[in-house]
């Protein structure tokens, strides 16, 4: 176990250097001078002056890339130009907001993913598996930018039922926030419930055919106990492994998502960020997106590990 | 030595594949449809009935009839030759930018591959901090660091997707090296680049036929959405991505300018999946017996 884990930790670190390099390495693609470029469009010489000597633009790569990360480190991201407040201060700001899009939406992908994959692996070459099959080829097709617009154009437009866009804390009214959110997740939702239902559909397939489904069938239980309990218990295992990793596909669309409804998230702060050249912004929500994606990576690991007893030899 | 010569003797499997893959329904619809646009993006200016930058303010988000079939948009553009235009972004995206993937992917997946020790672990490492990165979030930020242009937003895209085709062609690679053709060409004497390039590289070829195809669609759909998000093609030139962003504004009073550039990237993307997923199917060893 321990060696197990501290294999684990070892990969971590250096992707996380290279992470870090990375995103460094993003300044260097700017045209011209870095401090004018990210002054902003104001291009204040105060402003200039004070990110120069921040960033130790005089300085050689090398000693730059060191006084970047050890701030990051620190919990340093810099400070937004726009708005005048610490990066990292902003992206605690917008994260609840996205966190609670983002688990609706899972909610809304395993719950249609999960079902319609053991209904298309239980009823597998009928028209239901069929179905399920054109459902997630939809699912994966569709941009989901323009579900958003349709989706807006039935039930705000023509329906009336819930409203296009604006965002109402929950702690104000959850009700509206409720209305105003459910259309984003299910948006949202509706990609990863494509992906969900292969994987539950194979996992499924896999574990039906496999003994102890035969043995549980052979004594005579009844057929919703055998797939409920015997096979979708076991099938859950990869299917939580491989949705944990779906979250990079969740944060991609959040930023389209969050576009289309207007909701003022993560995906909003880094898109707002790019068209004000807020580019420390950038940055740090990059940055701050593939460190929380390496770290998930590594529970999903855990998980599998602790809840697979094959694993642990 | 047998075996690189019966490596060389055996007919092409191209034919093979092609009648497998004909008798796929779903991929054959695919085909039809990517050659149905990618005719429409080459023929755009004998296609199109209108000039799709021509403004008209009498016609205004005007309703689909007979002189717009499917209508005009807010400064009164006719929309089917904007679709038509818009093609050519599109295609152009997903084709370029898979190219850059690919060129880039390819040579050092098998350098990580074929060299092994620091080479691999220093190209993984790598690998895995690209992939750690979501990519549409990648490539927004790759967009903002090079500046808004369809041509920053190709490269955004292709290097975005790199890793993929780093990771599948070192896989690939590593169980290649130690098939016995390959030991047969390495105890021939062969130098290592041409074991590489001759013995290992046709012998991977399939896997990344199948996915460039994914990648493609998976491109088209990046393109839109940084057009969307107004990362790429620039206004007024046309591009379905960027369609859809003004159309949102407009969708209560105009919603056929939603609707036709959504579909076609919907379609577009549906085929080039449907497209890979049979061509995968066809490809697969597994299903050649």
């Amino acid at each position: 176990m321990l060696r197990f884990l501290l294999q684990r930790l070892a990969t971590i670190v250096p992707t996380l250097f290279f992470v870090s390099v990375l995103i460094f390495g993003l300044q260097q693609l700017l045209p011209g001078d870095p401090a004018t470029a990210l002054a902003g469009e104001e291009r204040d010489p105060e402003a200039i002056r004070y990110l120069r000597q921040k960033f130790h633009l005089d300085e050689p790569l090398p000693v730059r890339y060191w006084y970047w990360a050890s701030g990051v480190l620190k919990g340093d991201l810099g400070d937004s130009v726009r708005i005048q407040k610490p990066v990292t201060e902003l992206i605690l700001e917008k994260l609840p907001v996205t966190i609670q899009l983002a688990t609706m939406a899972m909610l809304i992908a395993l719950v249609i993913g999960v079902t319609a994959g053991v209904i298309s692996a239980v009823k597998r070459d009928t028209w239901w598996d069929y179905g399920a099959n054109v459902f997630a080829l939809w699912g994966l097709s569709t941009p989901n930018f323009w579900l958003g617009i349709l989706l807006i154009l039935v039930f705000a437009v023509q329906l009336g039922w819930l409203p296009a866009s604006g965002y109402v804390s929950p702690f104000e009214d959850l009700g509206a926030n409720l209305a105003a959110m459910i259309m984003p997740a299910f948006v949202l939702g509706n990609a990863i419930a494509a992906v969900l239902m292969r994987h539950t559909r194979s996992a499924m397939l896999q574990v039906l055919s496999s003994d102890y489904v035969r043995t549980a069938r052979a004594k005579g239980l009844d057929e919703r106990v055998v797939v409920l309990k015997h096979a979708l218990r076991n099938a859950l295992i990869p299917i939580i492994t491989l949705g944990a990793l779906e979250f990079g596909t969740l944060l991609s669309g959040a930023v389209l998502t969050e576009q289309v409804f207007t909701i003022p998230g993560f995906g909003k702060l880094i898109v707002d960020a790019v068209f004000n050249r807020d580019y420390s912004v950038v940055q740090g929500v990059v940055l701050f997106t593939a460190t929380v994606y390496i770290m998930l990576n590594l529970l999903a690991d855990l998980a599998y590990f602790f809840v697979n007893p094959r694993m642990r030899h | 030595m047998a075996a690189v010569v019966f490596q060389d003797a055996e007919p092409k499997p191209g034919g093979k594949t092609w009648k497998r893959l004909r008798r796929r329904g779903g991929a054959m619809f695919g085909l039809t449809v990517v050659v149905f646009f990618v005719l429409t993006a080459v023929l755009a200016p004998w296609l199109a009935p209108y000039d799709p930058l021509a403004t008209s303010w009498s016609e205004v988000r005007g309703a689909p009839g007979a002189a717009h079939l499917f209508g005009s948009d807010e400064l009164g553009r006719d929309v089917l030759s904007r679709i038509i235009w818009g093609a050519r972004a599109s295609i152009l995206a997903g084709v370029v930018s898979v190219s850059i993937s690919l060129a880039l992917g390819v040579p050092i997946g098998m350098a990580a591959g074929y060299l092994g020790r620091w080479a691999d672990a220093l190209i993984s490492r790598i690998t895995d901090a690209m992939l750690a990165c979501p990519f549409l979030i990648l490539a927004i930020a790759l967009a903002a660091f090079l500046g808004p242009s369809l041509t920053n937003a190709m490269i955004a895209i292709g290097i975005s997707a790199t890793p993929v085709f780093i990771r599948l062609t070192r896989a690939q690679v590593l169980a290649a090296k130690s098939e016995d053709y390959v030991e047969a060409a390495r105890a021939l004497g062969n130098p290592h680049l041409r074991i590489a390039l001759r013995h290992i590289f046709p012998n991977i070829v399939a896997p990344l036929i199948v996915q460039a195809t994914l990648a493609i669609a998976a491109a088209v759909i990046a393109e839109a959405s940084l057009s969307f998000l107004g990362l790429g093609q620039q206004p007024p030139v046309p591009s379905w991505g960027s369609m859809l962003n003004t159309a949102r504004n407009y969708v209560d009073q105009a919603p056929w300018i939603a609707i036709w550039p959504g579909l076609s990237i919907f379609l577009l993307v549906l085929s080039f999946n449907l497209l890979g997923d049979g061509l995968r199917d066809a490809l697969d060893p597994r299903h050649r017996a």
